[in-house]
């Protein structure tokens, strides 16, 4: 009897113990977010204007906005996404609608994980020797774009794998077994539903697009350029590499600081912008594929 | 003549035979049960009749399955036209995510039917067939998942006879339905009699011996005895049918 309240006590000890342990960790997850975050927001606040959002840079980029660079940016995300999106989603549809399973289909996923695995410096010297110089985009938002896009390529493969993989098979062969053809079997039915789960992996190709600095190092980024981009052919500024080179190799680098810390602070929100415009239009397909 | 009739039919996945050596005839506007311990074959057999095996790879088929006189795997088939002719059910309700208009609809468009009102008009009575027309004539524009299950899956019988198929094929549709659900399906199967062939897979041998007219009984690929379902009910002639039925294993 005795014997059994201790056998007790002690298992809830140490399951109130592992708990603890567990609940610690994941606390000090956000922990570590919230502090980042705070440490940014605090260190960037006091330079975060409208002046600084819509104004060129001024006085070898300690004074002034970072307005090209935002826009700059903008362009280099749209572009990447633009190249991207529909070659990766295209490419998951073939890999897992219609290739059957076998060594192709093996070396596919191979490559794009091993795609995946690339530095990001490694696409930058690529996307400068290929769209830069051999096919004479020159540095240039076009070339950026690509070599950007060719960065979230794995990652919009693999999401929408997933998501495709997710499609309860039950639904193809209702399809199929009412005669519709391969085709209109998955842009009919496995598509819609599949695609609030691929707009998460354009999320996060986003998340990832936008503050790489390697991959547009020498392929479109410009060191100073107080004026916006025309065309694609233009070369641009970027957020990320903006607080690269202010933090690195300005003009003064102890008086552009602040400026370094709202450009980071900046960039974490346009992240998050849009990550909660994809999050909302994820929900609005997912009731959207249900009504139709 | 006989409606669907197979002819020493062996199928294999890979290296392992899943049916051997398979004889059944099936005459129009009759129920055929399937039945068997689960692994037997009888999925596997019900699926070879609207060819959904062939989404499988590496499988491997010989032997005749005829339907309407024609062998389904001969040379010069058209599959999609095949499975026009042959609708199926399955397990769970599986509705598209779409609205329970375009649910029924669905399959006639996917045939390049573009005609508004026909299509209307098979919907409308695709919908009556299965007698759901009174509980979603005014929400026709809803979505389907807004349905109970056991509403669902008679959409889901409607989605299959919009495109007028001669055979029907369902793999126990009613395992994932409550007892009233289930009762107001097997009342519909055995009204739709009349018009179609139907061919179901059950686990359930109450079920089988209510609603076919004539059953299977499968064990581990092969077929153990095919006869009138109160015959076989009553007095099969295989010992292993007699273990079956009354519970003995399976």
């Amino acid at each position: 009897m005795i014997n059994e309240i201790k056998i007790t006590k002690r298992k809830k000890r140490n399951q109130a113990i592992a708990f603890w342990i567990f609940r610690l960790l994941s606390y000090s997850i956000v922990a570590i977010l919230f502090i980042i975050l705070s440490f940014i927001v605090y260190k960037g606040a006091s330079v975060i204007n409208w002046g600084f959002i819509t104004k060129m840079p001024e006085e070898g980029m300690t004074k002034g906005g970072i307005y090209p660079a935002i826009i700059g940016t903008l362009c280099l995300v749209a572009g990447s996404m633009v190249f991207a999106f529909p070659v990766g989603v295209l490419a998951a549809i073939y890999m897992n609608e219609y290739v059957k399973d076998g060594i192709i289909k093996k070396i596919i996923k191979q490559m794009t994980n091993n795609l995946a695995g690339i530095p990001s410096i490694v696409f930058g010297l690529f996307g400068m020797s290929l769209f830069v110089n051999k096919l004479h985009f020159g540095d240039s938002i076009l070339a950026g774009s690509l070599t950007l896009g060719l960065l979230a390529l794995p990652v919009v493969i693999r999401t929408t794998e997933e998501a495709l993989k997710a499609v309860d098979n039950t639904f193809r062969q209702a399809s199929l077994g009412l005669g519709a053809s391969k085709w209109q079997t998955t842009s009919k039915v496995v598509l819609p539903i599949a695609f609030p789960n691929i707009i998460t992996g354009l999320i996060l190709s986003i998340g990832r697009v936008s503050g790489e600095t390697a991959p547009i190092l020498f392929t479109v980024a410009a060191y100073f350029l107080p004026k916006l981009p025309t065309s694609i052919f233009d070369q641009a500024m970027a957020l990320p590499y903006h607080l690269y080179v202010i933090s690195t190799s300005g003009t003064n680098i102890e008086e552009s600081r602040p400026i370094a810390y709202g450009t980071a602070l900046v960039l974490i929100i346009i992240v998050l912008i849009a990550n909660l415009l994809a999050n909302g239009l994820r929900k609005y397909f997912g009731k959207k594929v249900k009504m139709n | 003549m006989y409606k669907i009739e197979s002819k020493n039919v062996d199928f294999y996945y890979g290296p392992s035979q899943a049916l051997k050596n398979i004889n059944i005839a099936i005459r129009s506007n009759t129920v055929t049960a399937l039945i068997g311990p689960s692994g037997c074959g009888k999925s596997t057999y019900l699926r070879l009749f609207n060819r959904m095996n062939d989404l499988i790879d590496d499988i491997k088929i010989s032997g005749q399955v005829m339907i309407d006189g024609e062998d389904i795997y001969g040379k010069g088939i058209n599959v999609d036209s095949l499975r026009k002719n042959v609708g199926m059910v399955f397990q769970k309700p599986n509705p598209f995510p779409k609205t329970i208009f375009e649910n029924v609809a669905y399959g006639l468009r996917v045939n390049g039917i573009k005609d508004k009102k026909f299509i209307e008009e098979r919907v409308e009575t695709s919908i009556k067939q299965v007698v759901l027309w009174d509980e979603v004539k005014d929400k026709l524009k809803k979505s389907a998942f807004e349905l109970s299950g056991g509403q669902q899956q008679r959409l889901c019988i409607a989605r299959a006879l919009a495109i007028q198929p001669s055979v029907i094929l369902m793999d126990e549709p009613t395992s994932a339905l409550d007892p009233i659900s289930t009762a107001k399906v097997e009342e519909l199967i055995y009204e739709l009699k009349a018009k179609y062939t139907i061919v179901i897979v059950t686990h359930n041998m109450q079920q089988a011996g209510r609603v076919s007219d004539r059953t299977a009984f499968f064990y581990l690929g092969e077929l153990v005895e095919y006869d009138e379902t109160k015959k076989l009910f009553t007095n099969p002639k295989q010992e292993r049918t007699q273990n079956y039925i009354t519970g003995r294993f399976g």
